[in-house]
């Protein structure tokens, strides 16, 4: 989109008539469409490996590492697989019919719902962006990208090379911010899903609504770590390290947002936390490369507040300390946060880990299921009733036991989350699903055709239908025959 | 339970007891829910008289109807759902890719919470037991709002309901508009709605508040493509079976009924004069004994309205007379009603049946694409290609070849709207899914890490991971060794 002029309701309008237009030629609809683009988008990630990385750096300052890993190396594995599985996905799946149908057959056909709108967010704008891409043309819809404003680099560099690589009719970029946006969900989409908060997440179900658009809402929470005492504490803190100040400096739907562990071990564990952030960070975190910025001075001043909040000072163990002109705040922990605290009431989204302590580890499924359904909860333990008491209590978009983030990068596993973080999900095939229609086919004969369906109604008729209802071949029989 | 029509009821205290009974536990048991279905078949079994009086009294349904589209439907459905919940509940294991190694995966379905279950007045035992089969399968509490348009019915739901089932876990709130909009201003973890799709409208904005996931089951008009029929037997069964997807269910009253036919301009008299003989079988001696009634006066005016057009009224070819008294109106063919006008451009919802001549029958994928989704489409063809070109060139939510209707008996193909005719799914496992949330669970050991997962950063592990997820272990031994760059 050519920035100079404004993407108004008339652009909206116009958009819209050539994507409808190019989706009813059928032309998306084809094997050959969906494999050229995801082959293109897939160029898009391998041909211009530095440019993504400077845009991500531009935009968050994150880590080349992660850059690599987190967005580069997953779109490509999302889209190869896309690429490999795309036929087997396509292919009707035949499925049985039971006695009632009889003689009949059937199959579920996947076909796209057309035009798509996708809206995702600025912490990891690559990926968030392109992955639900690759699901909506795989499914052979057409698509709308929205990405972030709150990450123009990447932004703009998603605009440049997907008008660049991408079939134009098909698959556009509108960059913007809340106007823009609201132009958007303004029009009639046949799906949309949306990356983002529960805020906004409100404004775009109710916009759906007038449509009556089937939506994806990805959006967060509070995903709370609970840490046992019997674990081994140096892998432990290094894996909880990594998914939270790892990824994105804490800036990740699915970071560790609070752990939850015993008085008693609390100590230990802000020891061994505080061991593994001076070798993974150094002395001066402040200056580590490794870290992510804070995206920008709102979220900074927002995590400041949460750090200056009278009801946690002193509570402050390790790091927090700032940095206004660069963005930075130090890996931050604080023990013993008090329930009602703003660090407690709000997804943190930022490097500040909030620890809270019980008597008795029991008592943490209490704290976590009288707040809303997070998208993420981990266990650190190797006790087996904790682990089934964890997996059948706590309800979440998804729960790792001793690891943190992992279950991100697993194509086989849907990606969403349930309650205030979200409903529906993707990844893998299930992104092909989420940005398909799935449509029931049912074949019958012609051979024959009781005439206990139809008028005029007799109780004979009436016995004979309980009979092929029951499923029971006798009585069936008796029916026809005029047995009682 | 719960307030009748008029009164200003106050939920409160009832859906604070079904959150309560939900949190202890109780409806995740699979003892619970077992003994819920079961509570249910014995529910159809003993109170069936009733029912079947409910609906002669609400919209003069014969017992056939009641029995083959909602009583027995239910009744299988409860058995297919009974056979199955073992499966249903069970943790599904996942393959993981070798990055992840070593650890396990699983999805585990749980219930999402308090579900709000909307149910119209055309079918109200079918629409409103069916979904509850599968919430309760799913380990959810329940609350049911029958249509107040079937007001016996909805009463007999109240009552056989509390009577049957856990009335802690779910529970019938009986009312009208005000009822309904009352309900939806409470959180639900799940709202499921049958309807209109301008109802539906307002469930979804309501719906948005919470940020509740909802299914909308609406309508459309549902075309029945018919093509030329080789075959004498076969094309008998194509006219019968087309009057009973339309006629002989709930007077058209029904979602899935056939709204109109498509049919090539030769084949038009053939079909008018078969279709006309088999309205006189079917229903020729008794109609009034073999057809429901329009449920209201207000529908009744509706349809009425419909053929109050001049033109529209000059294309009727069989039928068309109204008895307003008994809300019975006759099954009434139209031939090519001008396309603009309402009995073409709204859903019919009754007993009127217009035909629409195309020169071929190939330009039906045209006509049906030019209007809004469908929640069926039917076709009576032996034309292989006709088949695949209306199943790869027109959307709808289902589609169905040589028949009518049966697919809402099917357990094993999802029955939805796409576009206009709703969002979401149910029937079979597909019921049991609406209702849950697929947990993803991820399990690791301690045992080892690739230590090339943590920061400090440096070249070396970025090399690594490269290796790594390439799969390519050569690569990773040589720079562990140093050996490559």
């Amino acid at each position: 989109m050519d920035n100079d002029s404004k993407f108004d309701g008339e652009s909206a309008r116009v958009m819209m008539k050539e994507l409808r237009e190019t989706y009813s030629t059928g032309k998306t609809k084809s094997y050959e469409w969906r494999i050229c683009q995801l082959n293109n988008l897939l160029k898009i990630a391998e041909f211009h490996e530095p440019e993504i990385l400077q845009a991500l750096h531009s935009d968050i300052s994150k880590p080349e590492f992660e850059s690599f890993v987190h967005e580069i190396w997953l779109i490509k594995t999302s889209c190869k697989l896309a690429i490999k599985e795309l036929k087997r996905w396509m292919k009707p799946e035949k499925v049985g019919t039971t006695l009632v149908t009889f003689p009949s057959s059937a199959e579920i056909v996947a076909e796209p719902f057309g035009v798509v709108l996708i809206i995702s967010a600025w912490n990891y704008p690559f990926l968030l962006s392109l992955d639900p891409v690759i699901g909506a043309i795989a499914a052979g819809n057409t698509v709308v990208l929205k990405p972030s404003e709150v990450s123009p680099a990447t932004s703009s560099l998603l605009a440049k090379y997907i008008g660049e690589y991408m079939d134009s009719s098909a698959v556009k970029v509108v960059e913007g911010a809340i106007p823009e946006t609201s132009v958007l969900l303004e029009q009639k989409w046949d799906k949309i899903l949306y990356t983002g908060n529960s805020k906004v997440g409100r404004i775009v179900l109710a916009a759906a609504a007038k449509h009556l658009t089937p939506v994806v809402l990805e959006l967060g929470g509070k995903s709370p770590i609970i840490v046992d005492s019997d674990i081994d504490l140096k892998i432990a803190a290094r894996r909880i390290i990594s998914g939270k100040w790892g990824c994105n400096n804490g800036q990740a739907c699915i970071s560790p947002d609070y752990i939850i562990t015993t008085k008693d071990f609390a100590p230990k564990l802000v020891d061994s936390l505080k061991l593994q952030l001076l070798k993974f960070y150094g002395e001066e975190p402040l200056k580590s490369d490794d870290l992510s910025r804070v995206v920008n001075s709102n979220h900074f001043n927002r995590l400041i507040k949460l750090l200056d909040d009278d009801k946690v000072s002193g509570k402050i163990v390790h790091g927090g300390q700032r940095d206004i002109v660069n963005l930075k705040i130090a890996p931050a922990i604080l023990l013993d946060v008090p329930e009602d605290s703003l660090i407690m009431n709000e997804e943190i989204f930022g490097p500040l880990l909030a620890i809270v302590t019980v008597d008795r580890l029991e008592e943490s499924f209490n704290i976590i299921n009288s707040r809303p359904k997070p998208l993420a909860a981990y266990l650190f333990t190797n006790n087996k009733k904790l682990k089934e008491k964890f997996v059948g209590d706590v309800s979440a978009g998804g729960l790792l036991i001793n690891d943190t983030t992992l279950h991100l990068t697993v194509p086989t596993l849907p990606f969403g989350g349930v309650g205030e973080s979200g409903m529906g999900g993707y990844h893998g095939k299930f992104s092909f699903d989420t940005f398909s229609h799935k449509k029931a086919v049912m074949y019958r004969s012609y051979l024959g055709d009781a005439s206990e369906r139809y008028p005029p109604y007799t109780t004979r008729k009436l016995r004979f239908l309980k009979a092929v209802m029951n499923g029971s071949f006798l009585d069936i029989f008796r029916a026809i025959l005029g047995w009682p | 339970m719960g307030g009748e029509a008029g009164d200003d009821p106050n939920f409160e205290k009832d859906l604070e007891e079904l959150r309560e009974t939900f949190n202890s536990g109780k409806t995740r048991d699979a003892s619970w829910r077992r003994s819920q279905l079961k509570a249910m078949q014995l529910l159809l079994k003993e109170t069936e008289d009733e029912i079947f009086h409910a609906l002669k009294q609400d919209l003069g349904k014969p017992r056939c109807e009641a029995y083959r589209d909602e009583i027995g439907t239910v009744t299988k459905s409860v058995q297919y759902a009974l056979g199955n919940l073992k499966y249903w509940m069970s943790a599904k294991k996942v393959n993981l890719p070798l990055i992840a190694f070593p650890a396990t995966a699983e999805l585990i379905p749980e219930p999402l919470g308090l579900v709000y279950i909307i149910s119209s007045w055309n079918f109200p035992f079918g629409l409103s037991l069916e979904p509850i089969i599968g919430a309760i399968a799913a380990g959810n509490v329940v609350v049911l709002k029958p249509s107040e348009l079937a007001p016996t019915c909805s009463a007999v739901l109240a009552s056989v309901i509390d009577k049957y089932l856990d009335n802690k876990a779910i529970k019938v709130f009986q009312g009208g508009v005000s009822v309904g909009q009352q309900l939806l201003q409470h959180k639900w973890d799940k709202i499921f709605f049958t309807g209109s799709a301008q109802v539906g409208r307002l469930v979804m904005a309501a719906a948005a508040n919470h940020l509740t996931p909802v299914t909308l089951e609406l309508g459309g008009k549902c075309p029945a493509v018919v093509d030329s029929i080789s075959g004498s037997w076969d094309r008998e069964s194509t006219f019968k079976r087309i009057l009973g997807g339309k006629f002989a269910s709930c007077a058209g009253q029904v979602c899935i009924g056939v709204d109109y036919i498509l049919v090539e301009k030769r084949y038009l008299s053939t079909l008018v004069s078969r279709l006309q003989i088999w309205i006189r079988k079917m229903f020729g001696d008794n109609p009034k004994e073999c057809l429901a009634r329009i449920i209201n006066k207000h529908h009744f005016i509706r349809l009425k309205n419909l053929l109050s057009d001049p033109l529209v009224k000059a294309s009727i070819r069989h039928g068309g007379s109204l008895d307003e008294a008994n809300l019975f109106i006759e099954p009434t063919i139209l031939v090519d009603p001008p396309l603009h006008s309402a009995i073409m451009t709204e859903e019919i919802f009754g007993p009127l049946l217009p035909i629409i001549t195309l020169d071929k029958i190939e330009d039906s994928v045209k006509f049906i694409n030019s209007r809004p989704k469908p929640l069926t489409i039917y076709a009576f063809t032996n034309n292989e290609k006709l088949k695949k070109m209306l199943i790869a060139g027109t959307s709808s939510g289902g589609i169905t070849f040589n028949d009518t209707l049966v697919q809402h008996a099917a357990d094993t193909i999802p029955f939805g709207g796409v576009g206009g005719s709703g969002f979401g799914r149910y029937h079979g496992k597909f019921s049991f899914d609406t209702f849950s949330h697929e947990k993803a669970i991820l399990r690791r050991g301690f045992l080892t890490d690739f230590w090339f997962r943590f920061p400090p950063w440096d070249d070396k592990k970025l090399q690594l991971f490269r290796d790594a997820y390439r799969y390519d272990y050569i690569g990773i031994a040589l720079t562990f060794l140093g050996l490559k760059k």
